[in-house]
């Protein structure tokens, strides 16, 4: 059919969302140059879903892709939100971690790789309680570790979003890229309304909800570094400039005095509307850096 | 959570440095003491209730916004004054039981904050910080990433009152449709899923369960077997790497974590092929 009358940047656009994890990892290297490690036919799979009546896959929804970013060695580890919401067990816990423990070895041996890190989950697996958390915790300590080297970027493109404890992965990264679509935080909605009730946090207010959570929020309150829209080309562009950029002078994470500072400031005697927040949090850093 | 009171973490905490006061300019929820240990003069640190802590969501011991960033600046202030010293230990004597869960605490980015505490921790350790975990009640989700998870070794009573998980009984009871009698039965029988701290200490991911008669009345003599049992710790911590590979290298993760081991094996392999 005729796309006359509609809008050509939409209808052309290659969407990233509507890529699954693999084509999401891949289209980020340059042509020809990537590698899938551990990949379906490796079979390494959880044992403790089968054990609890769930099926697992293949790749336990984490696909580790080695190549070259912008001419540079880079891996990308990327979840698949469509299989248990991208939560981590024991098996996409350790891939993510062993991949980038590899990554930082290849640093010390001279050869400059980044990570790359597509987050599209809920957090820990529940079937794999325990595993997947301390699989959180060591993924952190590698970042941390790669980090000095290299920059580890986190993308979170949707629509599953980056909550629980991978959400501190995120914290930790040397660059945040999020779509608008996407949602970055430490508990989602429905577990804030469980634990302590509607009046803290209404789960079904959708504008609520992305006002405090969406990219364009994180972006405008300097939380994310990169917001970008859900298309493949534009996406990759920005992955291949934070490559590029290298590790940053400070990272985020790191600047303690300056976000303790912030908190100290706000009145927390009520809540906050998120588009005044942005000014609150704003102010309060200029005061901080001016000083 | 109704048997969560937050009384250990104060009482062990006391043991150690013979107070239980946060520094000056600190929230109440968080104490920080150096006191000796061995032949060493340690950093402890430890987050406890405070009724009126200034978020409201943060109350009842979980760890919040102030909280984090208070563990990550005292952490740091550590790293800081050892730059070009012998690196003291650094004790996180553990017993939250959650994060804080609030609409402010998200607005404000407490996934920052839990980051940047669990940066200072990792940035200890990878520094060469000896870093030290005692678990002498709930360590629970995201307050143990935030406190206690980046240490070089992690010990813990064999106390039913203490709890290594990822998530709370009763929210993992409503997520499973199961009452919390039946998770706990049925969580018994996969070792991740256990909320038994002896269940827990199998997958190797401790490196020492200790045994306490009553952990919120210690003894002199358990207090000073605990202390000696820090002691070994930190010299253990010095004497190997600075990463967490001691998790996976351990006994019970050779048997429990066998699927992590060949995720490793095999990766490496492969990322070395041409």
């Amino acid at each position: 059919m005729s796309n006359e009358g509609y809008n050509a940047s939409f209808i052309n656009r290659q969407s990233f969302i509507e890529l699954d994890a693999r084509e999401r990892a891949k289209v980020l290297f340059d042509a020809g140059t990537s590698r899938e490690l551990l990949g379906p036919f490796d079979r390494v799979e959880s044992p403790w879903l089968p054990m609890q009546g769930v099926t697992p896959q293949e790749d336990d929804g984490c696909v580790v892709i080695k190549g070259k970013i912008a001419g540079q060695a880079a891996v990308v580890v990327a979840l698949e939100g469509a299989f248990q919401g991208g939560s981590i067990g024991e098996v996409s816990g350790q891939k993510m971690t062993a991949a980038l423990d590899l990554a930082c070895a290849d640093n010390e041996k001279g050869i400059l790789t980044s990570a790359v890190i597509l987050l599209e989950t809920g957090g820990v697996r529940l079937q794999e309680a325990n595993l997947g958390l301390a699989a959180i915790a060591e993924l952190m300590a590698s970042i941390l570790a790669l980090r000095k080297h290299a920059p580890v970027i986190c993308l979170t493109a949707g629509t599953v979003g980056c909550f629980g404890g991978m959400s501190l992965a995120a914290g930790l990264a040397s660059y945040v890229v999020m779509t608008r679509e996407a949602r970055l935080g430490m508990n989602g909605p429905e577990v804030i309304e469980q634990e302590n009730g509607v009046e803290e946090f209404d789960s079904s207010d959708r504008a609520l909800i992305w006002a405090i959570h969406g990219g364009e929020q994180r972006y405008a309150t300097g939380l994310a570094d990169a917001l970008v829209d859900d298309d493949t080309p534009q996406v990759a562009e920005v992955i291949r400039r934070f490559v590029s950029k290298g590790v940053p002078p400070e990272h985020r994470s790191s600047q303690v005095a300056l976000y303790r500072n912030r908190i100290a400031k706000l009145d927390t005697s009520r809540q906050w509307d998120p588009k005044e927040f942005r000014a609150l949090w704003t102010t309060n850093a200029s005061n901080e850096e001016n000083r | 959570m109704s048997e969560y009171t937050g009384v250990r973490g104060t009482v062990w905490f006391r043991a150690f440095t013979g107070h239980a006061s946060p520094m000056i300019g600190d929230p109440n929820s968080v104490l920080t003491g150096d006191a000796p240990l061995g032949s060493d003069h340690a950093r402890f640190l430890c987050v406890v209730p405070d009724p009126h802590a200034r978020f409201p969501c943060a109350r009842h011991g979980e760890v919040g916004l102030e909280e984090a960033f208070t563990l990550a600046t005292r952490v740091r202030e550590v790293i800081e004054q050892d730059k070009n010293t012998a690196k003291r230990p650094i004790i996180a004597v553990v017993d939250v039981k959650s994060q804080a869960y609030g609409r402010r605490e998200e607005t404000a980015a407490i996934f920052l904050a839990a980051a940047s505490a669990a940066d200072a921790y990792g940035s200890a350790r990878l520094g060469g910080h000896p870093v030290i975990t005692l678990v002498v009640g709930h360590a629970l989700s995201g307050a143990f990433l935030t406190h206690g998870y980046q240490a070089n070794r992690i010990l813990a009573f064999d106390d039913d009152g203490v709890m290594i998980h990822a998530m709370h009984k009763e929210a993992a009871a409503r997520v499973t449709r199961r009452s919390v009698g039946e998770l706990e039965k049925f969580a018994k029988e996969i070792a991740p899923m256990s909320y038994d701290i002896r269940d827990y200490a199998k997958l190797g991911l401790l490196y020492k369960l200790l045994h306490v008669e009553n952990p919120e009345k210690p003894s002199p003599l358990e207090i000073r077997n605990v202390q000696a049992e820090l002691v070994a710790a930190i010299a253990d911590a010095r004497t190997s790497p600075v990463d967490l590979r001691n998790r996976l290298e351990a006994t019970g993760a050779r048997e429990m974590r066998k699927a992590s081991i060949q995720v490793r094996t095999k990766l490496e392999a492969q990322w070395l092929e041409k």
